[in-house]
């Protein structure tokens, strides 16, 4: 098999599981047991229902309804959110909410991978020894304590107590970057502490493992320095846990921050769902839960390219599977 | 002869859960100048927990060393890890018996070949690649740019082995430990790398310690022999010696468990009854004695010294083979 036919495949699978879950989201909202129509129009009369019954699918069968649904949703036509005075467009939601879940997802990213990464080598290389057992309990201790604890500590000690970050909200990029970062460092720092614990705990396994294996005595016998050893020989072939978890974790991001997003009033995607769920905007829902689904399957196609720069061998094995 | 590498009373004991592991029990061992030393023993008597520690590559919190190593005149035991590693590679190299596991499965073999020539010798990128490739092909690997390029996985065990090679040679070193370097080929591949090693130190001047199981291996690839059993060396002799007029019951019985050509078919072969005496427990006297068909009540209850024949010849038992009493 070919390297495209490979991710061909890979695409058209990936594919299949995004069209499985946008079906599932779309029966699961018609199996709700009221009327839809007038969930979202509770006002109005039923003349009106009638009319947005027939333009949203509702009287047609599910298959219907989540075709219908599904080529307005390619063609970027998320649906309507619906309240008394009007509607506004689900994109729009999702176009304010999207950066802001992006961004928090990646700096987050980055601030546990720059921290976990050089703890779980150090730990790893200690395994046992005094400076391996205080970075060990202490990310045991703080991977224990919820995200939340931690967002409501800062707003209390960093935020109000001295005063020196903004406790809400959201400043864009372009309305300057210092402005910007400052009211994004105690969210980035809430969602990073467990993940830094994780990420260490993962990556200290695998290399503790690897150490063990002929070729690092080997690269010593070459004369090389241990941290050569650690960093040149060991981290890459040790990072296959890491990478998968740190994929997962960047989707389960996008859409699962709701608790910090709104403790720190970031608003992101993750708040979207939380209000589309309390609004009973079931259309908002549906299109929203699709755009996470998207990117959970977009970071997983991310993960099988970086497994092949990983391990060689991966890339390898695929094509002649 | 002056010595290349002197082992003095080289104790490596593992603390484990049930209690201390003695791998190796006061060894003394002398590599002489541009000599080939086989160690023989079978699996657990110790022979690569020697060398490694020989070589100070034995790692952990839990390996407790005692002796002293000179090495070229350089008293390793003595050294920092930082002064023993810039002996590498140009003084002593080691090549490992598991060709599939000792080469790091995700860089290319370019790069683990070449890596040794910068950071050891201080080559640049380009020299260090060249002079890789150069390698390869002293290494008889045809098609050399290309192995250059490929991953350890994509390569037959052979020709990783002799990549192994490659990498332990790189920098000219003056003594090599082979441990093992032929157990996990297959005959033919074993014989060809033999005839490398062989045709390498005649070119590099190097001398090696083998390490090998196989009797039939130290027979034609070294000038000494060790026996070692149980973490001691129990014999040590010029090879042709050893096989003509051995000391030891255990090298007597080693070799008898060796099969013959001229054993008729269906003879049944030789072998050790019995098992290494458990390593975190050795008893008090000779280890050898409940599996040694001369083994008399001393045996059992007194630790044999060294002894020494006039012509150098050193074993370790109570009841030597050919010597009068």
């Amino acid at each position: 098999m070919s390297r495209i036919s490979f991710w061909l495949q890979r695409i058209a699978q990936l594919l299949i599981v995004l069209l499985l879950v946008t079906f599932g989201v779309s029966l699961l909202l018609r199996l709700v047991p009221v009327d839809l129509a007038t969930i979202l129009l509770p006002a109005s009369s039923e003349g009106e229902r009638e009319i947005l019954r027939a333009e949203l699918g509702f009287d047609k069968g599910p298959i219907g309804y989540y075709l219908q649904w599904l080529g307005n949703f390619v063609q970027g036509d998320f649906g309507k959110i619906y309240f008394s005075g009007g509607t506004e467009e689900v994109s729009d939601h999702l176009k304010q909410a999207m950066p802001r879940s992006l961004l928090l997802m990646v700096y987050t990213q980055i601030l546990s991978l720059v921290i976990a990464v050089p703890l779980g080598v150090l730990s790893a290389y200690r395994a046992g020894r005094r400076a391996d057992k205080i970075i060990s309990n202490s990310l045991f201790a703080l991977s224990s304590v919820p995200n939340f604890a931690i967002a409501l500590l800062l707003v209390i000690f960093v935020g109000v107590k001295f005063a020196w970050l903004p406790t809400l909200g959201y400043v864009p990029i372009a309305e300057g970057y210092w402005e910007h970062l400052k009211h994004m460092i105690m969210p980035v720092i809430s969602l990073s502490l467990g993940l830094i614990a994780t990420y260490t705990r993962l990556l200290r396994a695998d290399m503790i493992a690897a150490l063990r294996e002929d070729y690092v005595t080997m690269a010593a016998s070459k004369g090389l320095s241990d941290r050569r050893i650690l960093w040149r020989h060991v981290l890459r072939p040790s990072s296959m846990t890491l990478l998968t978890s740190a994929a997962l974790s960047m989707g389960a991001l996008i859409g699962g921050a709701i608790v910090i997003e709104s403790i720190f009033a970031t608003y992101g995607i993750g708040f979207e769902v939380f209000a589309a769920i309390g609004g009973r905007q079931y259309i908002a829902l549906q299109s929203t839960v699709a755009v996470i689904a998207l990117f959970y399957v977009f970071f997983n196609l991310v993960v099988d390219v970086g497994s092949g720069f990983v391990d060689p061998r991966t890339r390898d094995r695929r094509v002649n599977a | 002869m002056s010595s290349l590498l002197s082992v003095k009373n080289m104790s490596i004991n593992f603390d484990t859960p049930r209690g201390s592991l003695e791998a190796v029990r006061g060894v003394d061992i002398e590599i002489p100048a541009g000599t080939s030393v086989g160690v023989v023993g079978e699996s657990g008597s110790g022979k690569t927990v020697m060398c490694r520690a020989a070589m100070g590559l034995l790692q952990g919190s839990n390996v407790k060393r005692s002796g002293t190593v000179v090495f070229d005149g350089h008293e390793l035991t003595a050294m920092s890890k930082e002064e023993v590693r810039n002996l590498f590679g140009s003084g002593m190299a080691m090549i490992f018996q598991d060709p599939m596991t000792a080469l790091n499965p995700v860089r290319r073999i370019g790069s683990q070949l070449s890596e040794g020539l910068r950071v050891r010798l201080g080559m640049s990128k380009e020299d260090a690649l060249v002079r890789s490739k150069e390698l390869l092909e002293l290494v008889r690997i045809p098609n050399a740019a290309a192995i250059l390029k490929s991953f350890p996985y994509q390569l037959s065990g052979g020709m990783r082995q002799r990549v192994m090679i490659a990498i332990a040679i790189a920098c000219n070193p003056k003594l090599l430990f082979a441990d093992e370097p032929t157990t996990a080929l297959d005959v033919t591949v074993q014989a060809q790398i033999l005839q490398l090693l062989r045709e390498l130190r005649e070119d590099l001047q190097m001398s090696m310690v083998l390490v090998t199981h196989d009797l039939g291996v130290v027979a034609g690839n070294t000038d000494y022999v060790a026996v070692m059993y149980a973490g001691e060396v129990v014999e040590y002799a010029p090879t042709t010696k050893l096989f003509a007029d051995m000391r030891m019951p255990y090298t007597e019985a080693l070799l008898e468990s060796i099969p013959k050509v001229d054993h008729k078919s269906g003879t049944r072969l030789a072998v050790i009854a019995g098992r290494l005496p458990n390593p975190t427990d050795r008893g008090a006297g000779c280890s050898f004695a409940p599996r040694c068909k001369y083994a008399q009540e001393k045996c059992h209850k007194e630790h044999p010294e060294l002894k020494k024949d006039p012509d150098g010849h050193l074993y370790r038992c109570w009841f030597p083979i050919g010597v009068a009493l």
